[in-house]
Formats: C-alpha cells, structure tokens, sequence
C-alpha cells in the first residue's frame, strides 16, 4: 500500500483513465498550466497536451456547456470547477442540460459526464467561498452525487465516476486535499451507491459523508472513553445511496444522527432522517437527530465560523444528550 | 417584390424542393394549433410560422452529417432536417411513438440518428451547448459543422456571449444563427438590444459575421453555406442574423397585442413561402402543379395526424426509465 494524499489519489484516478480511454478529457479554469488551482491536475497537462487538458477562460456557464455538448456526441469530459461555488453560474447546464438530457430524448442521449471540483465549508474563506451544496444536487434525478472521505475512496469512486454514462457530481473536499491514507498499489474501482462502515459500534449510528466523517471519528474516540459504543456509515455516495447499509446499523444500534456539513433546512440529512423513520421506525428508541452547519451565512470571524460549522464535541453532545 | 428568377432547370427543382420543405412546416404547424385548440397537445406550443425560409435555406446548407441545434420553436427545424412528420407529430400528442418517445414534447425534438440535437427550452443555454459538439468534432478530428438557432432574445444572456468566446478562441466549427423575428415574447428589440443588429455582437469575438433578410430561401441556403464552409475548413464560427418574422404569437396563449395589425401585415407580404411560389412560377411551374404539391402536403399532415391519434400514450413502466442510463 502506499500512502498518498486525497489531492494524489484522485489524479492518479484521472492520469489512469485517461491513458485508457482517449475520449476522457479535462476541462477547466487553470487545470493546465497552472496544474489546478488546488493542484489535482498536477503535471497532466505534460503528460496529456493541451488537447486534453483544457484551460478555459471564467465562464462557467459556457464550459459546462461544452462538456455536455461534447458527451451528446460521445466525448467522456471532465469538468472541473474550481470550488462548486462557482458551480452556480453553470447550475443551469448541470440540471436543466446535462441531469435531463437522457430522460428528455425518451433514452438517446446518455451523459458520460464528471463535474467535479473543490467543495466544502471552512478554512475561514466567509460567505461565497464556504458552502456544501450536495443537498442542492442530490435533489435533482438524473445525476449521481459522490463525496469521498477518504484517498482511497477518492481513487475508487473518482475511476467510477468517469466510467459511468450519467452525469457524475463529484465533490472533493477542499479541507482534505491534503490528507494522507493508504491507497492500494493496484487498480481498484468502488462501485457508485456503495456505503462502508467505518468504524463499528453497538450504541449509535452516525450517517456521514465528505469531511464531516472526521467529526464523526473525532466525536467516536472522545465518546468510547465514556463506554459508548459508536457506529459510523460514510455514505460516499448520496446518489444513488446505499439504504441498507444505513438500516441494518440502526437495526442494531437503534439511534441514529446524520452528520453533515450543509445547512439544515431541506438538506440532504433531512432525507436520510426520513428515510430512516419509514423504514425501521420500530428500531428506534428516540428520534433521529442532525449535526449540521447552522442556519446562517458563514462568517469570516473565527470564533463565528468555528460556531457554524459541525465539530466533534457537537456531535459528542448530541449523543449523550440522546442516550440520557 | 424583387424576385430572383430561378434560371435553369436545377435551380427551379432546387426550389421546389424548399418550397415543399415550406409547405410541408405550414401545414404541419397548422394542424399542431388546430389540434392544441381543442385540447389534443398540451404544454407550451411555439410555432415557426412566417420563418419558414430560415430553417429550411440553413438546413439545406448541411450535409447529414452536420449537427442542428435548436430551441423550444424547433418544429421546422426538424422537418426541414427531413424527419417524418409522424413521429414529431405523435410527440405533440405526447405519445410512445413520438420523436422523443413522449418525454419531450413541443420543445424537445430530438433525433440522434439525424443528428438532430434537440429542441432546448431554457433561453440561450444551448448555445453553448453547440459550441460544446463543435468541440468534440474538433477534438475527435471529424469535419462535422454544428449550427446552432436562437432568437435575438437569447443574445442578450450570458450563455450566449460565453459560447461565442469559447468558440472564437477554440476555433470550432460552429454557425450560430441568430433568427431576429424582433420580438422576445412582448419584448421588441428596441427594448432588450443596445446594439440592434445582433450581428455587429460578432465583432466583440473576432468573429466572422453576416446579416440576411430571411424571406429568401435560397439566399438563406447561398449565405450559411458560406459560413458552414469557413468552418469546416477549421477558420472559425460565424455569427449569422436573419431578419424575419413569426406571424403567430410568442406562443399559442399570447394573442400578440403587444404589435400592430399594420405591421403584422406588412411582414405578410414578404412571406417566405408567396414569394417562393411567386418564383417557382416565373420559372415556368405551372400553379396547378403547384396546388397539387400542396395538396399532397396535405393529406401527408392528415396521415400524421391520425398517425399521432391513433398511437398509444407510453407504457406507464416508462416513467422511471431513462432518468438514468442503461447499463451496457
Ligand atoms: C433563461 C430563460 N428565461 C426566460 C425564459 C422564458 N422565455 C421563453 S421564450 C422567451 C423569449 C425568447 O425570445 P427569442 O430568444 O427572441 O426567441 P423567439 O421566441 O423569438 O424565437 C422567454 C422570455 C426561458 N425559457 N429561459
């Protein structure tokens, strides 16, 4: 095994796919020659030429455009958005152009797409630099939306992601660009919608996906001192999403809080919350619970953001709070 | 009117043949009010009466393995690509044999074997979205030419201007033809253009351009063959506009106050498919021959018609397929 990097791991995924298939290209503000703005495409543009690796001026609009044009006609992009902050600009080609087109051409247009890029909360960037907006994608039928913890799971899923004929969202954590794991030495792919426990418990079962994982380990290791047993599920995947995965944890834990960066009103932790009602309700010994951001802008201030965003000892609270 | 007689016997046969291209669009559009009126098409319904030379003189600039990209009014786009009536005709119908299987409706014509890529219904975004075809026939190393319709409207949002860089700096091989019937639903250009020929927009992106009255067909054709050429030959988009004029509303629920009765009728004068007429007959057809073709024509719509009647809305198993792609 070696060790790499989440930033490594996923340009190991695009460098591997693309010396496969010429169809796959890279697409995006600065992803050539200043190798990424995050550095994930670090030294492809040598490797592939500017032919397949593709600065575009700021319009992110217009390039989304392009790359779901080109998947019309068989073309396999890769579209980076710098942060999906900026994914807003191009909500419209996303979901109104790329997530129907299949659907609306009655199956004649399938949609070999990747947008992908940094996403996320914190790093005390304030108001339009700090947001987690896979709820907003993971609304929407006819795309999949991925968010790898791990470098491991960052390689896996980004290889599966190309692979697939639908439009892929897949956001990268900005915070854990630099987090190190081990990443298995041979090609592996993880099947979109596949979930995986990554850690076992009997008390409690934290849902959990992208960096707020790491609230949820932080909270499980403060929480074992105090004999509680915690259980946590990194979805990887919201869509398609692995149900079962969630249901037979709560079967055994019979608590449940969904862990996640987002805000709280409609977001994707609301989902899960139901879905877990409605189908193992008679689990339950007490209402499932959400660890999200609050429902506010985030600020600069540090003390503010710090307040914002989900943590460990939230989640610890919580969870003692519940099994009271 | 000034008319180009058709001077020998391929240019009148040429003609003839864009006249029924003409026809076929009327009748076919005629009929899609008709059957919206009484309920049998529902959702929006933007007819392309009055434009008719348009669509049919670019399209025939093509060859079948050019790409057309249209809007929500893309009706005679698609007849003038030469797909049956039939199958669109079931589309509006919302049935399991239209174009789209039913799923599309009035503003989504698609045919991939056509290369017909879609009727798109927000504003201006798929004009980036041809710029993006474009793209892969250049990345792919294919000839293919994308053109690409809008209105004038659509010029003014910000998709347009990004798919015109895109395409200027890239070179692809794209013609963006802007169809200026000068109305945006109620909006008149002098109320939404700075600039009021669109074309000059051009010169923003180092951008071949041209500017064309579109009641001539084959002026049309003459005009996006040029384009269509200079991009194959890897010299870059054009940005084309056609001046023309739809003699409906913006759609079949605007009664279209917003313009004069007078003005209404001076475009009616210049109608693409008279004036066609007008110069089959200087060139020697005969108007019988002429009242045959369109009778024809005619009871070609009615077959569609009841082609689209009588075919069966889709299976109710299809509302969950194609949300995603099927597994190879
Ligand atoms: C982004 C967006 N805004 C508004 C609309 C509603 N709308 C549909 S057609 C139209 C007018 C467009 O006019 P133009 O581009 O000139 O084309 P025309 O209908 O005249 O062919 C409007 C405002 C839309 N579909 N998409």
């Amino acid at each position: 095994m070696a060790i790499l990097t989440y930033r490594e791991a996923l340009n190991r995924a695009m460098v591997e796919e693309m010396e496969k298939d010429p169809l796959i290209y890279l697409m995006g503000e600065e992803v050539g020659h200043y190798q990424g703005a995050y550095k994930v495409s670090q030294g492809m543009l040598d490797k592939f030429g500017e032919e397949r690796v593709i600065d575009t001026p700021i319009s992110e609009n217009g390039f989304a455009g392009i790359g779901v044009g080109s998947a019309m006609v068989g073309l396999r992009p890769i579209i980076e958005f710098m942060t999906w902050n900026f994914s807003l600009v191009a909500i419209d080609q996303i979901i109104n152009s790329a997530a129907k087109m299949n659907y609306m051409s009655g199956g004649q247009f399938p949609m070999p797409i990747v947008f992908r890029g940094a996403g996320g909360a914190g790093g005390r960037l304030a108001a339009q630099h700090s947001q987690a907006f896979e709820s907003w994608y993971a609304h929407c039928p006819g795309l999949k939306v991925v968010c790898p913890a791990t470098p491991k799971d960052a390689y896996g899923l980004l290889k599966s992601s190309i692979r697939d004929n639908n439009p892929t969202i897949f956001i990268e954590s900005e915070v854990l660009y630099g987090s190190k794991g081990e990443v298995p030495e041979q090609e592996y792919t993880i099947p979109l919608g596949l979930g995986e426990i990554k850690r076992k418990g009997t008390d409690i079962t934290l849902v959990t996906w992208s960096r707020a994982l790491s609230f949820a380990e932080e909270a499980a290791i403060i929480l074992e001192k105090e004999g509680i047993s915690v259980e946590i599920v990194d979805l990887r995947s919201l869509r398609p999403l692995d149900e079962n995965l969630i249901y037979e944890s709560v079967k055994k834990t019979n608590r449940a809080v969904v862990v996640e960066e987002g805000w709280p009103v409609a977001g994707f932790g609301a989902q899960i919350s139901h879905l877990i009602q409605k189908n193992v309700f008679s689990y339950l010994d007490h209402p499932v619970e959400r660890v999200t951001q609050m429902d506010v802008p985030m600020s600069y201030a540090a003390n503010l953001e710090r307040m914002s965003l989900p943590s460990a000892n939230r989640v610890a609270d919580t969870i003692r709070e519940m099994l009271r | 009117m000034v008319s180009s007689i058709p001077k020998d016997s391929q240019s009148v046969s040429e003609l003839q043949e864009f006249y029924r291209q003409m026809v076929l669009i009327r009748k076919f559009e005629e009929a899609a009010a008709k059957a919206y009126s009484v309920g049998k098409i529902g959702g929006f319904l933007h007819l392309y009466i009055g434009q008719e030379a348009v669509g049919v003189g670019s399209i025939a600039a093509l060859t079948p393995h050019d790409y057309i990209v249209s809007t929500y009014r893309d009706h005679g786009h698609a007849l003038a690509r030469g797909l049956h009536p039939n199958p669109l005709m079931a589309e509006l119908f919302g049935k399991a044999t239209g174009i789209s299987k039913g799923n599309g409706g009035s503003m989504h014509f698609f045919d991939k074997n056509a290369h017909f890529m879609g009727g798109h219904g927000i504003v201006g975004g798929h004009i980036s979205l041809a710029a993006g075809i474009a793209f892969a026939s250049k990345y792919k190393k294919e000839d293919s030419v994308t053109i690409c319709f809008f209105g004038e409207g659509a010029a003014n949002i910000g998709s347009f201007h990004e798919g015109l860089n895109l395409a200027a700096i890239w070179k692809l091989p794209v013609v963006f033809i802007c169809e200026n019937n000068h109305y945006a639903m109620g909006t008149p250009e002098y109320r939404a253009l700075a600039v009021k020929d669109v074309s000059i927009r051009a010169h923003a992106y180092d951008m071949a351009r041209d500017h064309i009255e579109g009641d001539e067909v084959r002026k049309v054709r003459d005009h996006v063959k040029v384009a269509v050429e200079r991009a194959r030959r890897g010299e870059g988009p054009t940005l084309i506009e056609v001046s023309t004029y739809r003699f409906r509303g913006h759609s079949m629920s605007d009664p279209a106050k917003y313009r004069t009765k007078e003005e209404l009728e001076a475009y009616k004068k210049k109608d693409p498919l008279m004036r066609a007429r007008h110069e089959l007959e200087l060139g020697g057809i005969k108007p019988e021959e002429l009242d045959k073709l369109e009778i024809e024509i005619q009871t070609q719509i009615d077959e569609a018609y009841q082609f689209a009647e009588t075919s069966p809305e889709p299976p109710l198993s299809q509302l969950h397929k194609y949300v995603y792609a099927e597994d190879k």
